[in-house]
């Protein structure tokens, strides 16, 4: 049986990933960050409460939209920072930036732009996990743009065919850079509907609410890690900033300001709060605590060495192992 | 003179040619979206109507087959990717299907669409976001490919491609779209494989596409000042490939260098080179040189991507050797404008 929410457990998780994702945003304009970096502020619940149970052995995947999930997996900060920050001690040694995270100890495996890009893979690591009879589960967030891909409507027919133990983890944002739902996907059809044409037991819940995101999550894994198959989830948020990039974009004008300030105030973060979660002592140690590991983690990204020129050539072939 | 960015010739070639052109629509993720595509589609889908403007769903390699059907009924598609690299998910579509749709079918069917291909380069784009692929495309029977490096050329080149009935694919390299330059008013045509002398010189002829047609002018530029003169050649066109040009200008200078956006290796310069040896041997007086990305994905760290990207000097060195030339006699690099060389100017921003 899973056990209930842990919710201040959940209340650090995505105030640690608001921190960090403020902080970036914050020297990011420096222009020492010198990569395209997806912040995923408002959209924390998820990666605090999907991550927040799974064991490190379960792989997870994601987008481009993934430094949520990295943390909340347990990757390497200091690595995620020195990665943004272009440093040979970066979580891929510069080599691939904000898009590109990965924490293979943590069981991060991989982060990719290309939409559900990393979908199939995803299924893949699920498929090779049963041939080693191993009980790990993969777990891939994705946005809805994705959705739209091919690849994904192949690894959900695939998935569900071998019923493989993947969980797919849409996290529906309602825009696809600035492109609205309304001419890329059917009306009245949500995302989780899907589940239906493969067979595939799927579920819908409001994704900036953490215990709510947390059961359905739980419901779908106990299924997964069971045996019998994968689940697809979609979890509406929303993107409080820009597509890309650290600032907020209402004044481009493809979102309504009511729509920005009605998801705002859903914040995730603060729905806790005002449920008295996790009081306001226990908070201002946490704000404390995550205050000065950031600190920590970017003076040491920021002392790291860069790569050197000399070794571009290196891992474009792997050498004997 | 009439100044406009390259940008800005895109958005008049396009509001120009849809105007001229009924059938002719576009479309693409974004396309009619707030940012209009660096600025190339803006206000078009409010002048043309959401019906020829469309905005996409990412399924690239379907919405190739979208506009593929729709050139049945006789629509011209321009099908935008914000990305060189997010036409790798069309490529079934493109290569397999619209490629040869007007071979495999005895030339009943016609293929007319234009896809702009925009490589990313810069502020970290990285291994997914920067591939400049433009000789995967020339490399197929079908296609014709074109790479515009001045904003004339930006708006001449896709009217032609627009009112081409072959499939042809612009690469538009993103470092470009700020370049400004003279753009006629009128609606005109940049023909389809026809190169272009940017510079005439008679000691070498540097080869160029795309931005590194920038870069081998700034290299003449730097030259000239010790007494040697460049002739820059702008391929525009890599199919068809404009052999007259390339070999007329190997013959008066000698040498040849190639720079392209491109890898080396099986790479558009490597086809520039080898037809310039087939064809102009006995006027080349030295092996042809090549210029551009080594065999590596594109990095993302800037230290690591100012040394993965060619520019001006390298292309220097290569001719001073070419010439014999003490590349201590070569000027120095001028300094980047920041710390780094992965902006154009400091006008380009991260982080999209």
């Amino acid at each position: 049986m899973s056990r209930a929410a842990p919710l201040p457990e959940l209340f650090a998780s995505m105030l640690r990933i608001r921190r960090i994702e403020e902080a970036i945003a914050r020297r990011y304009p420096e222009g020492e960050m010198r990569c395209p970096v997806h912040f995923c502020i408002g959209q924390e619940a998820v990666p605090a409460a999907v991550c927040g149970q799974l064991a490190r052995a379960d792989r997870v995947f994601s987008g481009h939209r993934s430094h949520g999930h990295y943390l909340a997996k347990g990757g390497d900060l200091v690595a995620m920072l020195a990665e943004l920050y272009g440093r040979e001690t970066g979580c891929a040694r510069g080599r691939g930036g904000s898009q590109h995270l990965i924490d293979l100890d943590a069981g991060f495996v991989a982060s990719a732009p290309i939409l559900a890009g990393t979908i199939p893979i995803a299924v893949g690591a699920a498929l090779s996990a049963t041939w080693r009879r191993s009980r790990s589960v993969s777990v891939v967030f994705f946005g809805d743009g994705a959705t739209e891909e091919g690849a994904f409507h192949e690894s959900m027919n695939f998935a569900a065919a071998r019923r493989l133990p993947v969980l797919f983890v849409c996290e529906n944002n309602a825009y696809s850079v600035h492109s609205p739902m309304a001419g890329r996907q059917p009306a009245g059809r949500r995302i989780a509907d899907m589940g239906k044409a493969y067979a595939m037991p799927a579920a819908h819940a409001d994704g900036n609410d953490v215990a709510a995101v947390w059961r359905t999550a739980a419901e779908a894994l106990a299924r997964v890690r069971g045996g019998d198959g994968p689940c697809l989830l979609e979890f509406e948020t929303y993107r409080w900033l820009e597509h890309c990039g650290p600032n907020p974009d209402d004044a481009l004008g493809y979102r309504a300001s009511e729509e920005v300030d009605g998801w705002r105030a859903r914040c995730p973060i603060e729905r806790l709060r005002r449920e008295g979660v996790p009081g306001e002592a226990q908070e201002r140690a946490l704000e404390a605590k995550f205050a000065a590991e950031i600190e920590a983690a970017f003076a040491a990204a920021r002392a790291a060495p860069m790569p050197d020129p000399r070794d571009l050539g290196a891992f474009v072939h792997p050498g004997r192992g | 003179m009439r100044a406009r960015t390259f940008a800005q010739a895109i958005h008049e070639g396009l509001a120009q040619a849809m105007a001229e052109d009924p059938r002719v629509c576009l479309m693409g993720p974004g396309v009619p979206g707030p940012t209009g595509i660096f600025g190339t589609t803006t206000g078009l889908a409010e002048r043309f109507g959401a019906e020829r403007v469309m905005d996409m769903p990412s399924s690239e390699q379907a919405m190739t087959g979208f506009a593929l059907g729709a050139t049945l009924d006789g629509y011209r598609p321009v099908v935008v990717h914000m990305r060189v690299d997010f036409a790798v998910l069309a490529m079934d579509q493109m290569v397999n299907q619209v490629a040869k749709w007007h071979f495999m079918y005895g030339g009943r069917l016609r293929a007319p669409i234009v896809f702009r291909l925009i490589v990313g380069r810069g502020w970290g784009q990285g291994p997914q976001h920067s591939q400049s692929l433009q000789a995967w495309f020339a490399h197929v029977p079908g296609f014709k490919v074109a790479m515009p490096a001045s904003p004339r050329d930006a708006k001449g080149l896709l009217v032609a491609a627009i009112r081409d009935d072959s499939p042809v694919v612009l690469v538009e390299h993103r470092w470009l779209y700020g370049l400004s330059g003279d753009v006629p008013e009128t609606l005109y045509e940049t023909p389809l494989g026809v190169a272009r002398i940017a510079r005439p010189g008679r000691h070498a002829t540097v080869a160029a596409t795309s931005y590194m047609v920038i870069e081998a002018l700034r290299a003449a530029d730097r030259l000239a000042a010790l007494g040697i003169e460049i002739e820059v050649v702008d391929m525009r066109s890599l199919v068809p490939l404009d052999v007259s040009t390339l070999c007329e200008s190997v013959a008066r200078t000698g040498h040849l260098v190639v720079a392209d956006t491109g890898s080396v290796a099986f790479g558009a310069g490597a086809e520039i080179a080898a037809t310039a040896a087939e064809r102009a041997f006995a006027h080349l007086r030295r092996a042809p040189v090549r210029i551009g990305l080594p065999h590596y994905p594109s990095p993302t760290a800037p230290a690591l991507a100012d040394a993965y990207f060619p520019r001006a000097v390298d292309i220097e060195r290569a001719l001073a050797t070419l010439l014999d030339v003490d590349p201590a006699r070569l000027p120095a690099e001028d300094p980047p404008h920041g710390r780094w060389r992965d902006t154009p100017d400091p006008s380009f921003r991260g982080p999209y």
